[in-house]
């Protein structure tokens, strides 16, 4: 089976800051909003560089938002910055109204996303954010799984016309996508063939797939791993391609199981070829303070957790 | 000097609009809207340095957000009489496959509109977003933004008004409609919110008092004032006193038709206290 290098592990929020250092130099309409978490986000290249078109709009969301849309009007491309549950639960209704249903250009960079923010705890772990966005019209919804894949959606995404949502995390995992690749948006990546099982993962979660593959391959267990980046507009034609192949399916997100990725597959699914499919996601709950390798484990996200969901899901064939 | 008489008979006009639409299909806003007619009259007649036609972008030409969208009768009857789109379409307001929809939006694609609003208190950041734009694009034109004063309880605003002197937003004229009216009651039964004058000045705006704001003269010459006092580093606000209702006795001075339509009667009442200038659609 094909294996994958981590070629040193950096975390994904250093590819948004990277992207969106690159993006500072080769699009001048490229600007860049804060609330007052630039470390975090690693803006401070670009506001450095840029100073003009770096907006710190101090700790008021719900105004960051609503400013990136006015900032459109003109021709400006704004990226937004804060952490994942502050760039959409607490302003859903100013996404909702001044960007989505006014179909602003705007760029809405959510960092520290699910469990591996670790020991902030639940009140900034946000699992329902893939949910809440790509219920969205017209919202296009990115979850990338590493340093180089979040670096080069930061830089596609400037291209894209319209509102998305790129989401990201805090720790360093290991990054094993190409340094050079080009990012498509809506399309699925197929990262390892397989016959008995295929496992549909986004984010951090994609590591954790290929590593289950690995064990799984050991076990005489067949898997196909594709990585789903883009959550919204969702690769149907991937999707159901591989389960034509493997009949059953494992979805992996660091989400809750209830809006998320799993979701997404399983309508497709339903829609086009009914398959069994097993959810490896938070099951409808909050997290909690704890490292983010100990919060993983505990709530059955990681490559254990996909190995026991694959071996049940092809049991049910 | 503009002419008056033709902006007062343009505003009667607008007022047998908003009647005459909000009856057809017996709901919007009726009173805000009317307590607004001279406002946008003197707007995009007089205040405004407009371009022809319509641009998402509006490069180059003064810029207009409605912060509290539930006034899209007398927004969309000002955009229809100033070109535009066709005064015809004010038939279709708040129809099924309209373009004017309850609250305005740019999802229909209504030339004029450059945000949806309805849901309170976020069209001032929007505002300050697209005037900081212009001021990138070296663009020296104004962005001018509406807010009802019951609005202003909506958290959103205070901070969008803390940033605009933080960051020395200083081509916007943002006016606030005070007719100390809400859908539950006046203001200050509801929630008493002290001295706007004060609040705003507290932060740091320029604040510009125009206490007829249902006069014409009084309007220009206040929003003359307020333009005068753009680029000097401090956003600028317009406390704009107005009369919820106006220009229909039975609808002033009351929130009882703040999103309630006349009924037939009502409405003829209120059209013969309004008689036809400039014809109506």
């Amino acid at each position: 089976m094909k294996t994958y290098t981590n070629t040193g592990s950096k975390d994904t929020r250093s590819g948004f800051g990277d992207g969106l250092t690159e993006l500072g130099k080769t699009n001048e309409n490229v600007v860049a909003l804060c609330a007052d978490l630039i470390g975090s986000l690693k803006m401070d290249d670009f506001k450095a560089n840029h100073p003009e078109r770096f907006f710190q709009v101090g700790i008021a969301e719900a105004n960051m938002i609503g400013l990136a849309a006015g900032m459109t009007i003109g021709g400006k491309i704004p990226f937004t910055g804060t952490f994942a549950n502050f760039s959409t639960g607490r302003v859903y209704d100013q996404i909702r109204q001044s960007v989505a249903y006014s179909d602003k250009n705007v760029k809405i960079c959510a960092s520290h996303a699910g469990l591996t923010l670790g020991e902030d705890g639940a009140t900034h772990q946000i699992l329902e954010d893939i949910g809440l966005m790509k219920m969205l019209p017209g919202m296009t919804v990115i979850n990338t799984c590493d340093y180089n894949q979040t670096k080069a959606a930061t830089i596609a995404i400037a291209e894209h016309k319209g509102p998305v949502y790129l989401r990201f995390g805090r720790p360093k995992v290991a990054n094993f996508t190409s340094v050079d690749q080009k990012f498509e948006i809506g399309k699925a990546l197929h990262l390892v063939d397989g016959t008995d099982v295929t496992i549909v993962a986004t984010g951090h979660l994609v590591w954790e797939a290929l590593e289950a593959a690995k064990v799984l391959n050991e076990k005489g267990i067949s898997a196909e791993v594709i990585n789903i980046h883009t959550i919204k507009p969702l690769d149907d034609e991937a999707i159901i391609k591989s389960v034509s192949k493997t009949s059953c399916v494992v979805t992996a997100e660091e989400h809750n199981y209830l809006g998320g990725l799993g979701e997404s597959v399983a309508r497709v699914l339903a829609t086009n070829k009914p398959t069994p499919q097993e959810f490896v996601a938070t099951k409808d709950t909050f997290g909690e303070s704890g490292t983010p390798e100990q919060l993983m484990e505990k709530y059955g996200l990681n490559s254990d957790a996909i190995v026991k969901a694959a071996e049940a899901v092809i049991k049910r064939k | 000097m503009p002419n008056t008489q033709q902006l007062k008979d343009l505003t009667t006009q607008v007022r047998r609009d908003i009647l005459r639409m909000v009856h057809k299909v017996n709901s919007g806003h009726p009173g805000g809207s009317l307590g607004c007619a001279e406002f946008f009259v003197c707007l995009y007649q007089e205040i405004m340095d407009r371009n022809e036609g319509f641009d998402m972008n509006g490069i180059g030409e003064d810029l207009f957000f409605l912060s509290n969208g539930h006034i899209s009768p007398v927004y969309y009857s000002v955009l229809a009489r100033s070109g535009y789109f066709p005064v015809d379409e004010l038939n279709s307001f708040r129809l099924i496959n309209s373009r004017l929809q309850g609250h305005p939006t740019t999802h229909e694609n209504l030339p004029g509109i450059r945000i949806a609003s309805g849901s309170l208190g976020q069209g001032m950041s929007v505002a300050l977003g697209a005037a900081q734009t212009k001021k990138l694009n070296k663009d020296s034109h104004l962005v001018y933004s509406l807010h009802g004063d019951g609005e202003l309880q909506e958290g959103q605003n205070w901070e969008a008004i803390m940033y605009a002197a933080g960051n020395n937003v200083d081509n916007i004229i943002s006016t606030i409609d005070l007719n100390g009216q809400q859908i539950d009651g006046a203001t200050d039964d509801v929630l008493p919110m002290g001295s706007v004058k004060a609040k705003f000045e507290a932060f740091g705006w320029t604040v510009v008092e125009v206490n007829e704001g249902n006069n014409i003269e009084a309007i220009l010459k206040g929003m003359a004032d307020a333009k005068s006092k753009t680029g000097q580093g401090k956003p600028v606000c317009v406390l704009l006193k107005t009369v919820m209702g106006n220009g229909v006795d039975f609808m002033m001075h009351t929130h009882a038709w703040h999103g309630k339509a006349p009924n037939d009667e009502q409405l003829a009442n209120g059209l013969a206290q309004n008689p036809e200038t400039l014809g109506d659609y």
